[in-house]
């Protein structure tokens, strides 16, 4: 019993932490209608930094700052800001098209750097050792899962209400007047790309925290956990929620979460061995189809209003 | 400095070329960068390798053309799976990119390609594994032609073929009746329909071409390098910085972009090492964003 409570914990916080991103990705795609290929780049960014900043000494990469685990969090979020910032500067006066493929580089480069950069990143091999929070309680594994739990949960619930109120404030009402009406919106005066620029920079931000969050709620980081397929899943969960809800974003991530884990476990159950590393690229095929029919048929997602 | 590098960055970068002339067209003409155009390159590759099995089966080993690896069924192979490429596509386009283009939301186009990217390289992974495959596995000596420069014959005929499939584009492109519209179309649809053009006939050419060539560069990659699900995947953002670098819709302007890119990579390997090559396209995507968006040969947008 307590072993199933322990792992409904553990799927809760996952998918809790993909909410997050997806809360992000809502900003910038649901509310301002920017499109980002490069999510797995911008959490990666996010994790790193606060890994870097957080773990103590190691041998052969740059380290032992030793931070506070919140101020990790914090620098996390400021530096996947800056750089979505420059992201944005760069090709927000652009066709939208030109963000889509930058993001896309800023992954592959995010990718190439973790795997390269041994003296920063640590290479293959990842960062370990990063600090957990309350982990003076880690012998204590099913009140330690729920402490976590309810730190990630404490974490969603905050930019949730962040975003919630940003999105009815007098700045989230001049992206919805941009998405809606970019002219009227420029003749008041207002500048779109230089808000469109801010609102991606806000999103970058809930993607880096995410990274951190997840990065101290595993403990460890390897390259390999920020691949396309990340960005396919939020996206997936982003539609499946419906773009331009918050509400929608948190449902979605955990609606998908459970079809992606529910799906892999009975893969696991019924494919033979060596079918295995096939069975689980039909899984990512089911994501991809699934993204393309919700476009065809329910832009607007499940949980989503229909935009005018 | 060793001049290898000018030889394997002219062959990679007429790859790279050959591919983005696809992506060029595809946003010059249906207005929407594709993401699955990679894609296209892998099933091209994997199709062929395919037919090739398919015509073995059916003759028996043949003898390789002179000092080349391969002989005619690869080649005719290839002409089939430039076809099949160019169905796929097309069928691409009836079940999923022309309906939601109808709706006029460009973005959503892209993001459909996305989704269809994950789908296609992922069904590559199911039906042929991640584990690299090659048209053949003997091992090619290189001709020294020079300035220690040592070349494939291989790399010498795909390197010809590219020059005569960028020919044979350009001359369309700029002569054919079809390649005429084609343009008209990417400078004023609205005008182009006006004068009578037949729009489904340029989006099926745009494509058909487009998947062809993919199919050809993905081809030439696996006769030259190897065939992997992912190969398209890596190839797509140079395919990118090549077509934005030479300006969105100039033919000329995606191979020259292509060249300049595969030259450089092949530089950065020499000089700071392999790991790094991926970074190249990107820095000069961002180099050519930040201080002429247009391109090379590009129109200012709007």
């Amino acid at each position: 019993m307590i072993d199933l409570l322990g792992y409904a914990a553990f799927f809760t916080s996952s998918a809790l932490i993909f909410a997050l991103i997806t809360l992000g990705l809502n900003l910038q795609w649901g509310q301002t209608g920017l499109f980002n290929v490069g999510i797995a780049g911008f959490v990666a960014i996010g994790a790193y930094t606060s890994a870097i900043l957080t773990t103590p000494e190691a041998a052969d990469r740059i380290g032992g700052f030793d931070w506070p685990i919140l101020a990790g969090w914090l620098a996390a979020a400021l530096v996947t800001a800056a750089a979505a910032a420059f992201t944005g500067f760069a090709t927000l006066r652009l066709k939208s098209d030109y963000l889509a493929i930058t993001t896309f580089g800023v992954a592959v480069v995010v990718q190439l750097v973790a795997l390269n950069a041994q003296g920063l990143t640590g290479g293959p091999f990842g960062v370990a050792f990063i600090p957990r929070p309350f982990a003076s309680l880690q012998d204590q594994p099913a009140l330690f899962n729920f402490i976590n739990l309810g730190v990630i949960a404490a974490v969603t619930v905050a930019v949730y209400l962040a975003l919630e109120h940003l999105s009815r404030s007098p700045w989230g009402r001049v992206l919805k007047a941009l998405r809606e009406d970019e002219r009227a919106a420029i003749s008041l005066g207002k500048s779109a790309r230089s808000y469109r620029i801010q609102a991606f920079a806000a999103g970058g931000a809930v993607m880096g925290l995410a990274g951190a969050v997840q990065a101290h709620f595993i403990g460890f980081i390897a390259p390999n956990g920020y691949l396309p397929t990340l960005t396919f899943q939020v996206w997936a969960m982003l539609m499946v929620g419906g773009s331009g809800s918050n509400k929608g974003a948190i449902l979605g991530s955990i609606v998908v979460w459970a079809i992606w884990v529910g799906a892999g476990a009975f893969s696991a159950a019924v494919v033979p061995g060596d079918w295995q590393a096939r069975a689980a690229s039909l899984q990512i095929v089911a994501i991809g189809v699934m993204l393309c029919l919700i476009l065809l048929w329910r832009p607007q997602g499940f949980f989503g209003k229909r935009r005018g | 400095m060793n001049l290898q590098f000018i030889a394997d960055g002219l062959i990679s970068g007429s790859l790279i070329g050959l591919g983005a002339i696809g992506i060029t067209l595809t946003y010059s003409i249906l207005r929407f960068s594709n993401f699955a155009h990679g894609d296209f390159m892998a099933w091209g590759a994997y199709g062929t390798l395919s037919v090739v099995a398919a015509i073995g089966a059916l003759v028996g080993t043949t003898a390789p053309i002179g000092a080349l690896s391969f002989g005619w069924p690869l080649i005719l192979a290839a002409i089939i799976g430039m076809m099949l490429t160019a169905c796929l596509a097309l069928l691409l386009d009836w079940l999923l990119f022309a309906r939601l283009r109808d709706r006029g939301q460009s973005i959503i186009v892209v993001m459909a390609s996305f989704g269809a990217s994950m789908a296609l390289r992922s069904l590559l992974e199911f039906i042929f594994t991640s584990s690299p495959t090659y048209f053949s596995r003997g091992i090619q000596m290189a001709i020294p032609i020079g300035l220690g420069i040592r070349v494939t014959p291989d790399q010498m005929v795909m390197l010809a073929t590219t020059i005569i499939l960028v020919t044979g584009m350009h001359l369309f492109m700029q002569r054919s009746q079809t390649g005429r519209e084609m343009r008209a179309y990417s400078q004023n649809p609205a005008l182009a329909r006006v004068v009578g053009i037949d729009t489904a006939r340029v989006v099926r050419a745009t494509w058909i071409i487009g998947a062809a060539l993919a199919c050809a560069a993905g081809v030439m990659v696996g006769i030259l390098v190897q065939i992997r699900p992912l190969m398209g995947l890596d190839l797509l953002l140079p395919m990118f910085a090549a077509a934005i670098l030479g300006g969105i819709g100039s033919v000329p302007g995606a191979v020259l972009g292509g060249l300049i890119i595969g030259l450089s990579e092949a530089a950065a390997v020499q000089l700071i090492g392999a790991e790094w090559r991926a970074a190249i396209a990107f820095a000069i995507l961002m180099a050519v964003l930040l201080v002429r968006p247009m391109g090379l040969f590009g129109r200012a947008e709007r």
